[in-house]
């Protein structure tokens, strides 16, 4: 957007073309060469891409150790890396879902309907496993759901994942009685408190979630279609792809992050309740943009998505250090946010125009 | 070919399957059946003279939305309070955080013409002009807890004290810490949502009493009266404050996500104190086995006992305890603390969170 128009068509030909001209034309050129052309990004693109995260990212660590004497420690680090932990795992589906093109504003919803799900009476009373199993099943169940809408239905991203996340939340709380349900099941409990050679198994399912989804979306097939269907679905569908199918996989894909992520928010706040994940969508979001993946699908990346979780997590790690009051807090993550995104588009465009 | 569709058709069938198993499957993981706790509170409060039979009258009842807990034993023993009452019958609209629609909700109470009206506001300011209507109709109006910006939009009010509810956790703190004979100690305060007059109140309260021993508020954090939120705050909270000595959370349906948080850490160097008075917290003093020791009530009973002043007004009674024969015109109740010594007591009105 910020590019000046003798860019304009360099840029047009990565992202989505915006009129029904472009469209075609573009897809004519890329259904050859186009995808293909995107796996060869230079080698030094994801330093430069997340370049201005990990200035902010290092500023903060700066601005931390001085302001406190308890943010440069092991315990602090595991802390921020655990608070990252529920919330990163969701904004890797998050990050697959925004490059291939879409939006899911249900994603906070989802958490706490997993979560309620997975810890109600009956649930609990089969054991950890099956908890597990409900709370991801769930997820990813009512992925598909807005999958479906969106594929088949022909329902906008937007107003699907709007009406999932109102629904969802609504029968998240009608569930739970408007209580909170108490996890009694010590395994599920316990998911919280181990750690294997210092390292929280939060931290590490975290961890696993991203290289997984590192890996799918760099090393596969259905990693190099998401930024095909993200930058043009139409050249997608002309090259033999089922852009429906695609669609369905990548919200289903997304609803399973967050069916993990209330497994871990199960652990961690030691209930199931109608009122976990809220704002997560806006978190996710954030972090995805911020991130340096463009809002309108066909590039990205998830070590920036992930980078971005971190920052947020860091500045409030950072605030409560030093005992500042949350609005304060939430002044200075929107100016982060800006910021961020200023300097992030600028080391993007400079790569681009090279 | 005939392979390869053979081996597609088995897929189908497969994943077929394997979606109808899933969905059984979660179908059965929907029952809360035994989960169902009484509703807490609902106790007769009034003495025998008050309780004897009235004339037949409607209570009509409004609150916001059950969505959490303390609202939802507030409803609860409204219906349970009035219920005890054969002559009584409660018109209870539907809760909403909307205040529009609580509005006209009232005005609908108000032309069926009802008897009393008992109205906890989501937003008491916007429904003072309702109150006001409803009390020039000639149908008096309880006024639960959340204050209207005219007295004259309510009959009589009855509520908590936020100021008290601080005071008391603040009080019970520094008693602990000069018996403990901690001269400086860490006390660190969570609050619920920051920008609330009702928030801002019991810090007020908390940073006065522990004043007046000539202790301050090393450590606020604020959570959003979530579990969730009251995890996430307590986790960054303990590692900036690697030793406590008194922690106190404003909110018990938050404490359970600061129960979980401190539990993580190991950490039990501190006594902590609750707020509100949830059967969960008051279990744990109970049974004495972790970090909190004491929670300051906000007590959901003020519904029942609103009930109870809506049918004695509506009768033309005053309470039988009193010389004056009319109710009072405003009842602030005061906020207990309650430990392992006194929770016997305190229990059988506590909520479920």
């Amino acid at each position: 957007m910020t590019q000046p128009p003798d860019q304009r068509t360099d840029a047009r030909s990565q992202t989505v073309p915006t009129d029904e001209q472009a469209r075609v034309e573009a897809a004519a050129a890329r259904t050859g060469a186009g995808i293909a052309a995107l796996r060869d990004h230079p080698a030094l693109a994801p330093v430069l891409r997340n370049l201005g995260l990990l200035v902010v990212l290092a500023l903060l660590c700066v601005v931390g150790t001085s302001t406190s004497p308890n943010f440069l420690t092991v315990d602090n680090f595991r802390n921020i890396l655990v608070s990252s932990s529920v919330i990163g795992v969701v904004t890797v589906g998050m990050t697959f879902v925004i490059i291939g093109g879409g939006i899911d504003l249900s994603v906070g919803a989802l958490v706490a309907l997993s979560s309620v799900w997975a810890s109600t009476v009956a649930s609990q009373s089969h054991g950890a496993a099956v908890m597990i199993l409900c709370a991801v099943l769930v997820g990813t169940g009512a992925g598909i759901v807005n999958g479906v809408l969106i594929a088949y239905g022909r329902l906008v991203p937007f107003i699907a994942t709007l009406a999932m996340m109102v629904s969802a939340r609504g029968l998240a709380a009608k569930m739970a009685d408007n209580k909170t349900q108490i996890v009694t099941v010590q395994q599920i409990n316990d998911i919280a408190l181990k750690e294997y050679a210092g390292i929280p198994l939060l931290a590490i399912i975290f961890g696993a979630v991203v290289l997984a989804g590192w890996l799918v979306l760099n090393r596969t097939t259905f990693g190099r279609r998401t930024f095909a269907l993200g930058g043009s679905s139409e050249a997608t569908r002309l090259a033999g792809i089922n852009i429906n199918v695609h669609t369905v996989l990548l919200y289903a894909l997304s609803g399973a992050c967050c069916g993990i992520a209330a497994v871990m928010l199960l652990a961690r706040t030691t209930t199931g309740s109608s009122t976990h994940g809220e704002l997560y969508e806006l978190d996710a979001i954030a972090a995805v943009i911020i991130g340096g993946t463009l809002l309108t699908g066909g590039r990205g990346t998830l070590v920036g998505s992930i980078l971005g979780v971190f920052v947020f997590t860091t500045i409030t790690n950072i605030f409560i250090l030093n005992n500042l009051a949350t609005s304060v807090q939430n002044i200075t993550k929107g100016v982060i946010i800006v910021a961020a995104v200023l300097v992030q588009t600028r080391a993007t465009s400079r790569h681009v125009s090279t | 070919m005939a392979a390869l569709m053979d081996n597609l058709g088995r897929r189908r069938l497969l994943t077929g399957a394997g979606a109808a198993g899933a969905t059984a499957f979660l179908a059965a993981c929907t029952s809360n059946a035994e989960s169902s706790a009484p509703a807490a509170g609902g106790q007769t409060t009034a003495v025998a003279t008050d309780n004897a039979p009235g004339k037949p009258i409607t209570i009509g009842f409004s609150a916001p939305e059950a969505d959490h807990g303390w609202i939802g034993a507030i409803t609860s023993n409204a219906k349970s309070q009035a219920g005890k009452y054969s002559e009584v019958t409660l018109d209870a609209v539907e809760g909403t955080n909307d205040v529009n629609q609580q509005i006209s909700q009232v005005e609908t109470l108000i032309d069926k013409k009802v008897d009393a009206i008992v109205l906890l506001p989501f937003d008491g300011k916007a429904l003072t002009e309702t109150g006001l209507k409803a009390q020039l109709a000639g149908i008096p109006v309880v006024n639960l807890d959340r204050v209207f910006a005219d007295p004259r939009a309510a009959r009589t009010w009855i509520g908590g004290d936020n100021y008290g509810m601080g005071a008391a956790a603040g009080t019970y703190i520094a008693d602990q810490m000069k018996s403990k004979g901690i001269s400086e100690p860490v006390i660190a305060e969570i609050q619920g949502i920051a920008n609330l007059p009702l928030t801002q109140e019991r810090s007020q309260g908390f940073a006065d009493a522990l004043g007046e021993a000539g202790f301050k508020v090393t450590n606020q954090v604020s959570a959003e009266f979530t579990v969730e939120s009251g995890q996430q705050v307590t986790a960054d909270l303990l590692q900036a404050a690697p030793h406590i000595d008194a922690l106190w959370n404003h909110d018990d349906d938050q404490g359970v996500g600061v129960m979980a948080a401190i539990n993580q850490a190991g950490r039990d160097e501190f006594i902590m104190v609750g707020g509100a008075g949830s059967s969960n917290m008051m279990k744990l003093i109970k049974s004495d086995n972790s970090v909190i020791k004491a929670t300051v009530t906000y007590p959901p009973s003020m519904a029942s006992s609103a009930i109870n002043l809506a049918r004695l007004i509506a009768n033309g009674r005053g309470m039988s305890d009193l010389v004056e024969p009319d109710v009072p015109a405003s009842i602030t109740l005061s906020s207990a603390t309650v430990t392992k010594a006194n929770v016997d007591q305190y229990l059988p009105l506590a909520f479920p969170s």
